[in-house]
């Protein structure tokens, strides 16, 4: 702020009338705030919608569980023994992008990399797993959306989840291009760091729908 | 006037227009996109408005046909769904995205690039929206589009599908601008400048931000069930299929109440701002406002089923939908009290500014009790779906959040241009509003209470409406020149408004301290903040705030 | 000066309002009692805060020149608590009262009994008008099913006659409101839900459809009857008999039978057995035609007949485009199924 912006000032502040006609108070220092940066509160909001909006869909599944009047039914239809094994895929796939940051963070280029592609790796598998689970649904279940209300319903909620990890693995494999040209290094971690948050909210909403779709709804 | 010439950046160069357009449409600077989705704000005003003026027009007297009932239909659907997504929330993130960044002493946006994508995601919104018109016909489902009349059994045609796609569309700019704001806001303060030092209008940012992030959503996910069922034949909401009326009615209101209060924070912000200056008074209360916020910010996630007391729920749920409603009065009842407490002992200056703020104290308090009555459920059995809600939602719609936002325009106004709107239009336009306003929406209130439910294109002449509707048409009619000096108001003072200066009003947050309009990169010298008043502190020197906070 | 209370309860000056002050059952009479004390409430904090208001913005108006800041004053904690409890007195006071009338308004349905001079009526809602299928009377199964114009028995000082009603929808939103008998309740698809009526006295009583409901959301008009017991009970035995066949009228009987009437509408003994549309056996017992819209009459007949889309644009009776012959043949029949 400089000097000459300042208007004179019209004041005559009654209430608190200095008495003492020493010099000006001298402010106090400040302090550095210590907390998250711009980017890192920007992905903990958009997480934070994401909530709403899986949230919504979930309570829009359990809305209507067990009202169908025609079938396949949940039980009749989903195999519990694929989904476990895709959900170890993504299960996993948390404990390799914690470990391709962590990596990342303390500089160890290589390893970083290698964990990366792991996530990578198990991400697409899961997506491959759901797809073939998918096409079991259609084909042998007859199981459409425009079936019934499980339908209706499963297919939005697995989907807006599948849907999400695709985008994950698109943004994983952007980051993977860039290490791989040796632009992504400890000081500019962040990218990478905020894709592992996102990472881990997907698999975090995948527990939570594994748990409503094919534990708690079968 | 030679002199000061020099500081009007918006004049002195004169590039050929399709550069400036070029500027403006690649631009990424968040004072321009607060500029664009202002100006986008007031093209859809003035276009809601007309669709206003058309149905009042057939209002006006009983059984009258100057437009068929589907066009009726259409224009309430299209003027609810333009006022609440097409002004009023793109005119409250504009001003947002214009003056965050300013008030906290940043020289942008935390993310510029996804602050454009966040306009131009309305604007297309918008556009899609109204597209349908060229498909044969808007929606005529109304703005809440009550399922299962939205399935393709009831809504043929692919006008549905326009304002379902449109309303994603700008859904997602406004997710964008709301994880921006929280990003800017929590992450790019000034030295010094704490949470508890941020000018009021910035909490109330903080806030609506975080209602826009919980609530947006859910609107989402339901126009995204709502577009299955239209085009992949799902069953969220056909009926015939097992499919659920009521759970859209959940989900739209669980959206649309924490959107009605999106739509008066950042105005609650304004007027703090606003009030406090035009007093030469400091804010009272400031922590209690702030708390009051958060307060209304959280209950108002609770209260979506008064909305929907018709439905047949429990008496349980009734009892618990009133009781929370009702405890919404309390937070408000804070800031007002607080507002007042302000001014009281000031020394009232009433520029066009604290006009309007006048104009929001005097009104909102009115929409705000008339809230009180329809959360009283069992008197909502008979008020709702009446033109009693049309009167309450007009008078807090209009009179809170028009005339709030009126005084921050009008404020801001100079900083944004660095000249002045003319003082002697802005009173027309302000005494207009305020008698148009009372005229147009006063009778609906009565007309509910006889007996006249919303959204009828017509009624019968037998029943005593006649003299309310005939009252609310003139009232319409005294309104439109308002708003029309407004625009004229806001184009014509860009060239011919008194120059401004840097900090007209004397006032005291850190906006001012910089050139009207600010440079692209807004402080030359990024300020250092020592109180919620930083330029009280440097005008009174020897009395700062910060020896009181 | 007009009282305001009157001119709303006596709906203005240009006719008869269905006001919800003019109540005449007891359950719009608890809502209107809640009404007025919630308005009085709200017009008392109205008046103090614009009070408090007005007489700062008078008061506290600067005046000349005067350049000096005012006294700065940052807050006060007492005075922010007591304006927090003093709404908060209100809220809990209004709270006792409105939960007192939620439980005086909504009550569950008993069931049908002989002797309790109660009505039944199951309602359905339609695009856009009302079938009405009377259930039970006194305890007696009724059966019999009509439409846009609800006819219950009205009560006396010492009888009450309630009519319980369940409310169904054939196909979107709708809700029932009578303002001078009751508040109002959605029928929606998919759900039952339950009102209940009752009229202090004979006499006609309107309303209309609450909830947007499509193109001719506005002509979904409400006509409740109340009568007198006895013409109550001799209204019900006569919808019950079957329609009317007069020798003299069976060239005409077949006109109508010949269209496509039939497909839509029931006339009760004849083949005439559609159930999409308004139940014509006894349309002549009825004073409106499509749903409160018009006079019942033979003029207006045979404009509906003859074009009912000039009359209510958009309604789901098409216009057949029939010959001036079939037509008048067929009003001649309509107008003897009194
Ligand atoms: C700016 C937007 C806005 C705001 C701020 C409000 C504020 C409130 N609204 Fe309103 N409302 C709408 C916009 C808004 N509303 C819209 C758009 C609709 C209709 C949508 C549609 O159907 O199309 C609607 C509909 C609506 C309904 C549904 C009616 C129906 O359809 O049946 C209800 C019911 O409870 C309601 C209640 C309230 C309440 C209790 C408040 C409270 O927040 C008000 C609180 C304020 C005060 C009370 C005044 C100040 C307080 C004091 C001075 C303290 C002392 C007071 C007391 C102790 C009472 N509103
Ligand atoms: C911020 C929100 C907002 C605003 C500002 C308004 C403004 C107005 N509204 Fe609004 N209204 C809603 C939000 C709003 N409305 C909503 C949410 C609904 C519910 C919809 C539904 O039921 O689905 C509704 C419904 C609604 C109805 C009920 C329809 C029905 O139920 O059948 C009516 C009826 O009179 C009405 C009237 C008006 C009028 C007369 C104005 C006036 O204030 C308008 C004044 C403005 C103008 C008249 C424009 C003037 C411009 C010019 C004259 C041109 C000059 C131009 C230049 C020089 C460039 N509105
Ligand atoms: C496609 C179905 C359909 C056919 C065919 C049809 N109607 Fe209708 N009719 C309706 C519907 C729907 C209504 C209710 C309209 C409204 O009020 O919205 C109605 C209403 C009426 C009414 C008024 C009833 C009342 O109480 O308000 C009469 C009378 C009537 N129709 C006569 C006829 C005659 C005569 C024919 C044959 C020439 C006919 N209708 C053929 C659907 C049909
Ligand atoms: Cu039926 Cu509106
Ligand atoms: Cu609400």
């Amino acid at each position: 702020m400089s000097e000459e912006s300042i208007p004179p000032t019209r004041s005559a502040h009654a209430l608190r009338q200095r008495t003492d006609e020493g010099p000006p108070p001298i402010p106090p220092a400040i302090s550095p705030e210590q907390t998250l940066g711009a980017a890192q509160w920007g992905m903990l909001a958009f997480l934070l919608s994401e909530v709403a909006f899986f949230s919504t869909l979930i309570v829009a599944y359990l809305s209507f569980l067990g009202k169908d009047k025609i079938g396949p039914t949940p039980s009749e239809a989903l195999s519990l023994s694929l989904v476990i094994v895709t959900t170890a895929c993504l299960l996993a796939s948390s404990v390799t992008v914690h470990l391709a940051t962590h990596a990342l963070a303390s500089g160890r280029q290589r390893q970083f990399c290698l964990w990366w592609l792991a996530t990578i790796v198990l991400g697409v598998a899961f997506l491959a797993g759901t797809g073939y689970e998918w096409r079991e649904l259609i084909e042998r279940h007859h199981l459409t959306i425009s079936r019934n209300l499980f339908g209706t319903t499963y297919y939005t909620l697995v989907g807006f989840h599948g849907l999400h990890v695709t985008l994950g693995v698109i943004a994983m494999l952007v980051v993977l291009a860039l290490a791989a040209r040796r632009a992504v290094s400890g000081q500019n971690a962040l990218a990478a760091q905020l894709t592992g948050w996102y990472w881990h909210f997907v698999d975090g909403v995948w527990i939570v729908v594994f748990t409503v779709v094919y534990v708690a709804g079968r | 006037m030679a002199v000061a010439e020099q500081n009007l950046p918006l004049e002195t160069e004169n590039p050929p227009w399709t550069e400036r357009l070029r500027e403006w449409v690649t631009t990424v600077d968040h004072k321009q996109i607060g500029i664009l989705y202002v100006v986008m704000s007031v093209v859809f005003l003035v276009i809601g408005g007309c669709e206003a003026l058309l149905m009042r027009w057939q209002l006006l007297s009983p059984r009258n046909d100057f437009l068929p009932p589907d066009f009726f239909n259409q224009l309430f659907t299209m003027h609810g769904t333009t006022m609440v997504f097409f002004v009023g929330m793109p005119i409250l993130i504009g001003i947002g995205n214009y003056l965050v960044p300013l008030m906290i002493g940043a020289r942008d946006m935390a993310f510029p690039r996804l602050n454009a994508l966040g306009f131009w995601a309305t604007l297309f919104g918008g556009c899609l929206t109204y597209f349908s018109f060229a498909t044969g016909g808007a929606p005529a489902v109304g703005w809440f589009a009550y399922a299962p009349l939205t399935e393709r059994t009831f809504a043929r045609g692919p006008a549905t599908d326009f304002w379902a796609l449109g309303l994603i569309v700008s859904g997602v700019g406004t997710i964008s601008a709301a994880v921006n704001f929280v990003a800017t806001i929590l992450g790019m303060r000034a030295p010094g400048m704490t949470l508890r030092k941020m000018p009021f209008f910035v909490w109330t940012m903080l806030w609506t931000s975080v209602q826009m992030l919980l609530a947006v959503p859910p609107l989402t996910a339901a126009l995204v069930m709502l577009l299955f069922d239209r085009q992949f034949e799902a069953h969220f909401f056909d009926t015939a299929n097992g499919g659920s009326a009521i759970l859209w009615q959940h989900l739209f209101w669980f959206f649309g109440h924490p959107e009605v209060y999106i739509l008066i924070l950042p105005v609650f912000g304004m007027v703090s701002e606003v009030i406090p200056v035009f007093s030469r008074k400091v804010l009272f209360g400031y922590e209690f406002m702030a708390a009051a916020t958060m307060a209304i910010a959280f209950i108002s996630m609770g209260v979506w089923a008064h909305h929907m007391f018709c439905i047949g729920m429990s008496r349980t749920l009734d009892l618990y939908f009133a009781a929370a409603s009702l405890l919404v009065s309390i937070p408000t009842g804070i800031k007002f009290f607080n507002w007042l407490a302000t001014m009281y002992g000031g020394r009232l200056r009433f520029d066009s500014p604290m006009l309007f703020a006048f104009g929001f104290l005097s009104m909102f308090l009115i929409g705000g009790l008339t809230g009180i009555m329809l959360a009283a459920a069992p008197f909502d059995f008979q008020l709702s779906d009446s033109y009693f809600v049309v009167g309450h939602f007009h008078w807090v719609l209009i009179g809170g959040t028009l005339f709030g936002t009126f005084a921050g325009v009008h404020y801001w106004y100079p900083k944004a241009t660095g000249r002045r709107l003319s003082e002697r239009l802005a009173r027309w336009q302000f005494w207009l509003l305020y008698i148009g306003f009372i005229l147009t929406f006063g009778p609906m209130h009565v007309s509910g209470m006889l007996g006249m439910p919303r959204r009828i294109f017509t009624y019968e002449p037998d029943r005593g409406w006649d003299l309310w509707n005939q009252l609310a048409t003139l009232g319409a009619f005294v309104q439109a020149p308002s708003f029309a000096i407004f625009a004229y108001n806001l184009w014509s003072s860009l060239r011919r408004g008194e120059l401004a200066g840097d900090d007209p009003w004397d006032a005291w947050t850190l906006e001012w301290t910089t050139t009207s309009p600010p440079p692209a990169y807004n402080f030359a010298e990024l300020p250092t903040v020592r109180s919620r008043r930083p330029l009280w502190d440097a005008k009174h020197p020897d009395d700062p705030d910060w020896k009181y906070e | 000066g007009m009282d305001f209370f009157a001119l709303l309860a006596n709906g203005g000056p240009t006719g008869e309002s269905p006001s919800i002050f003019d109540s005449a059952s007891p359950a719009a009479d608890s809502i209107g009692n809640l009404s007025i004390l919630v308005l009085a409430v709200a017009g008392l904090i109205f008046l103090v805060v614009e009070g408090i208001l007005f007489y700062c913005v008078f008061r506290f108006r600067r005046r000349g020149q005067d350049a000096a800041e005012p006294p700065q004053v940052y807050g006060s904690k007492s005075i922010e608590i007591a304006w927090t409890a003093a709404p908060a007195l209100i809220v809990f006071f209004l709270m006792l009262v409105i939960t007192r009338t939620l439980w005086e308004v909504e009550v569950d349905p008993p069931s049908p009994q002989a002797g309790d001079q109660t009505l039944f009526v199951t309602v359905v809602g339609r695009q856009w008008w009302w079938e009405y299928r009377y259930e039970y009377y006194d305890g007696r199964k009724l059966g019999l099913v009509t439409a846009n114009e609800l006819h219950i028995p009205a009560s006396a000082e010492d009888a009450a006659r309630r009519t319980y009603l369940r409310l169904e929808s054939a196909d979107v939103c709708h809700s029932f409101w009578v303002p001078r008998l009751a508040g109002k309740t959605d029928l929606i698809p998919g759900q039952t839900n339950q009102m209940w009526l009752e009229a202090r006295g004979p006499g006609v009583y309107v309303g209309q459809c609450a909830e947007y409901c499509g193109t001719q959301h506005a002509g979904m008009l409400l006509r409740v009857i109340a009568e007198e017991p006895a013409d109550f009970e001799r209204w019900l035995e006569h919808e019950a008999q079957p329609a009317a066949d007069l020798p003299s009228a069976r060239s005409a009987r077949d006109a109508f039978l010949a269209q496509s009437c039939v497909n839509c509408h029931r006339v009760r003994g004849t083949p005439a057995q559609g159930g999409y549309a308004p139940e014509l056996t006894h349309l002549m017992a009825r004073k409106t035609l499509a749903s409160g819209l018009l006079e019942n009459n033979r003029e207006n007949l045979d404009r509906w007949v003859g074009d009912p889309q000039s009359i209510k644009p958009g309604c789901l009776m098409p216009d057949f485009k029939l010959s001036d012959a079939d037509r008048q043949r067929i009003v001649e029949y309509l107008l003897t199924l009194e």
